[in-house]
């Protein structure tokens, strides 16, 4: 068992009459690449958002490295080692591309001087071009504002945010969802620099050729259940969209373990 | 370093084409305000050739006006130490506008503190307090004011981000509570006679140093500190702050602290300046400082805007009303007139905006 980064058990969420995440049960090990694929409205970003503390669940538990528990919001995620980039992406549009990698974790300086603390603009600049470099995004002039870039750049800048800071899961929910081709490639070749530094990732996505290309694993939602768990090399495209759709059911469905 | 070359999509950047603030605008703006009141001066058949900023006298010493230029600053200063903190709290996406009644009710309550005690060798007429309260130390009615600044401020600010009541109502009600507090004060009677000490705190072009004192701090504040890049962050994505782990309801809560301690002192300095304080003090004050920064470019949406820009806000607010003065026009149009200008500056920013949008 020592092997399991992150378990979910009876994981539920109710919006007011609204059950948009029941009973999930789902386990992902260290260094495995996990895609969850689902209609839209299946509950996969309700799931994402239970688990990195961003909304309080209805009921169940949590096991994150080893222990249960219970993020009171994405910062306590984050300083435990999940890193996300979220469908929505949290950015600040009238900040540019450093001040936001770094937007609350600055480095700074003269610590001191509590909130007044300074910023090291050219620590925070040397880190973000590294990290640029490092997972190969391309974005003309860092000093831009995030406002004045395309939407595909502002994915870059998110999910270079996340890969920029060592983490012990990663977890992005649909990034490649307003990319060109080059941009989608950028992205995937992140996310197998990450499968190679063996650091788990989930991947929310609906492009079946890029699960397929990516993952070891693929976890279906449907109206916000699990209805199937199943390994990429064991499956096809037309096997998980039946699951997708519905045209089957998850009776062969035997938990995600 | 030369990363002109690394663009997505084989995009070039052109490194030429950025750079050119929103100030600059602004600035260009406040020159041609200045040349369009000197036209004025010249062709209005009542001004018989007079120039709005200019010596007219001929000397040699200067080419300027002196005079009015330094009533053009005096003027702008006090209010414009208010618009310093109003343009944090625009920035982080908020408004206040309970500055104006702050400057009357902190006026009060502070020159309570502030006063001496024999005017001319009788007693002070205008004593509040008994004796305890005479002569002190010029520091202690300064922190005074700066307490109750941030008391108020502290009271706006939880308001906001605790009870989520939108900021144009919390303040609102703050208005007419300080508005209250200020009459209630003394029952309406003028508090004066202060101390040498603090009247020395707003004589002569002391206001005027003040002023650019707490600008160039606060310029620096808002561009190097972690409380400023935090203020930029909440107001351009409250949700974005949030998950990054900014602590979005205290720092508000800073926001409005440091607004109303800049108003408070706004107040020592008016009080002082004018050596006595009234319950009335600072009408209009709040829109006043809300128009020098929006009319600098500060964004009523949040995220955007200076302390340059505000600086830049003051004097345009200054030279307009001092340039309808030396027009002649009258108060009531002049009021007017102000109005309409705050409604163009906020027009203005809202196509910038529409602009800014167009372009994603
Ligand atoms: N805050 C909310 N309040 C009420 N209902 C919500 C809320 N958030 C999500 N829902 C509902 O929960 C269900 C699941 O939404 P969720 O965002 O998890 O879908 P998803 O699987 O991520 O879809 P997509 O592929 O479109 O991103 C939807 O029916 C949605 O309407
Ligand atoms: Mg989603």
């Amino acid at each position: 068992m020592t092997d399991i980064i992150l378990e979910t058990k009876g994981l539920t969420k109710h919006y007011g009459g609204v059950h948009a995440l029941s009973d999930a049960d789902f386990v992902l090990h260290k260094g495995e690449h996990v895609a969850i694929m689902g209609d839209n409205g299946a509950g996969k970003s309700t799931f994402v958002r239970q688990i990195t503390g961003v909304e309080q669940r209805t009921s169940g538990t949590i096991r994150f490295d080893g222990k249960e528990v219970n993020f009171s919001g994405p910062i306590r995620a984050r300083e435990a080692g999940i890193e996300t980039v979220f469908q929505t992406l949290a950015l600040a549009d009238d900040l540019n591309v450093p001040d936001n990698l770094f937007l609350g974790r600055e480095i700074t300086m003269c610590n001191w001087l509590g909130p007044f603390r300074l910023l090291n603009y050219r620590a925070m600049r040397q880190a973000t071009l590294e990290g640029l470099e490092r997972t190969a995004v391309k974005i003309p002039n860092i000093n831009n504002t995030i406002q004045n870039m395309s939407g595909g750049q502002r994915q870059c800048v998110a999910i270079a945010r996340t890969a920029t800071f060592p983490s012990k899961l990663t977890i992005m929910d649909e990034p490649t969802a307003a990319l060109g081709v080059q941009e989608t490639e950028q992205v995937e070749n992140i996310i197998r620099t990450l499968k190679k530094a063996g650091d788990p990732l989930i991947l929310i996505s609906h492009n079946m050729r890029q699960v397929m290309d990516l993952v070891d694993r693929i976890v279906v939602f449907r109206r916000g259940r699990i209805v199937a768990n199943l390994n990429r090399d064991e499956t096809d495209g037309q096997d998980v969209v039946a699951y997708i759709t519905g045209a089957k059911t998850g009776a062969e469905y035997e938990g995600a373990a | 370093m030369a990363e002109s070359n690394h663009g997505t999509g084989g995009l070039k950047f052109d490194k030429k084409k950025i750079g050119w603030p929103n100030e600059l605008n602004i600035f260009i703006a406040l020159i041609i305000i200045i040349l369009i009141f000197e036209a004025l001066g010249q062709s209005l058949p009542y001004m018989k050739d007079q120039s709005f900023l200019f010596d007219t006298r001929d000397r040699f010493d200067s080419i300027f006006n002196e005079a009015r230029l330094r009533i053009i600053i005096l003027q702008v200063s006090i209010i414009g130490i208010i618009a310093l903190g109003v343009t944090q709290v625009i920035i982080s996406g908020g408004i206040d506008l309970s500055s104006g009644p702050l400057v009357g009710a902190s006026a009060m309550i502070v020159m309570s503190f502030a006063q001496t005690e024999l005017v001319n060798g009788g007693p002070n007429p205008k004593a509040v307090f008994g004796e305890w309260a005479f002569d002190l130390p010029v520091l202690i009615p300064v922190i005074i004011a700066l307490a109750f600044g941030a008391l108020i401020g502290a009271i706006n600010g939880s308001l906001i981000a605790f009870t989520r009541i939108p900021p144009f109502i919390a303040t609102l009600g703050m208005f007419l509570i300080c508005r209250g507090i200020a009459q209630a004060w003394t029952r309406g009677k003028p508090v004066s006679f202060p101390t040498e000490g603090y009247a020395a705190l707003g004589s002569g072009m002391m206001p005027v140093y003040w002023f650019i004192g707490l600008a160039i701090l606060f310029h620096f504040v808002l561009k190097y500190t972690l409380y400023g890049k935090h203020t930029y962050a909440i107001g351009s994505n409250e949700d974005a702050a949030r998950m990054s782990g900014i602590n979005v309801q205290r720092h508000k809560v800073m926001v409005y602290m440091v607004a109303s301690m800049l108003a408070a002192f706004a107040a020592v300095i008016l009080s002082s300046k004018n050596l006595t304080a009234q319950s009335g003090m600072g009408i209009f004050y709040e829109l006043y400082a809300i128009a020098m920064a929006v009319i600098g470019g500060v964004s009523l949406t949040g995220g955007r805007g200076s302390i340059i820009g505000t600086v830049l806000g003051a004097m345009v607010f200054g030279v307009i009303q001092s340039g309808f003065t030396y027009i002649k026009l009258d108060a009531y149009y002049q009021l007017m007139a102000m109005g309409a200008i705050i409604i163009g500056a906020v027009v203005l920013d809202k196509v910038r905006q529409e602009r800014a949008a167009l372009r994603t």
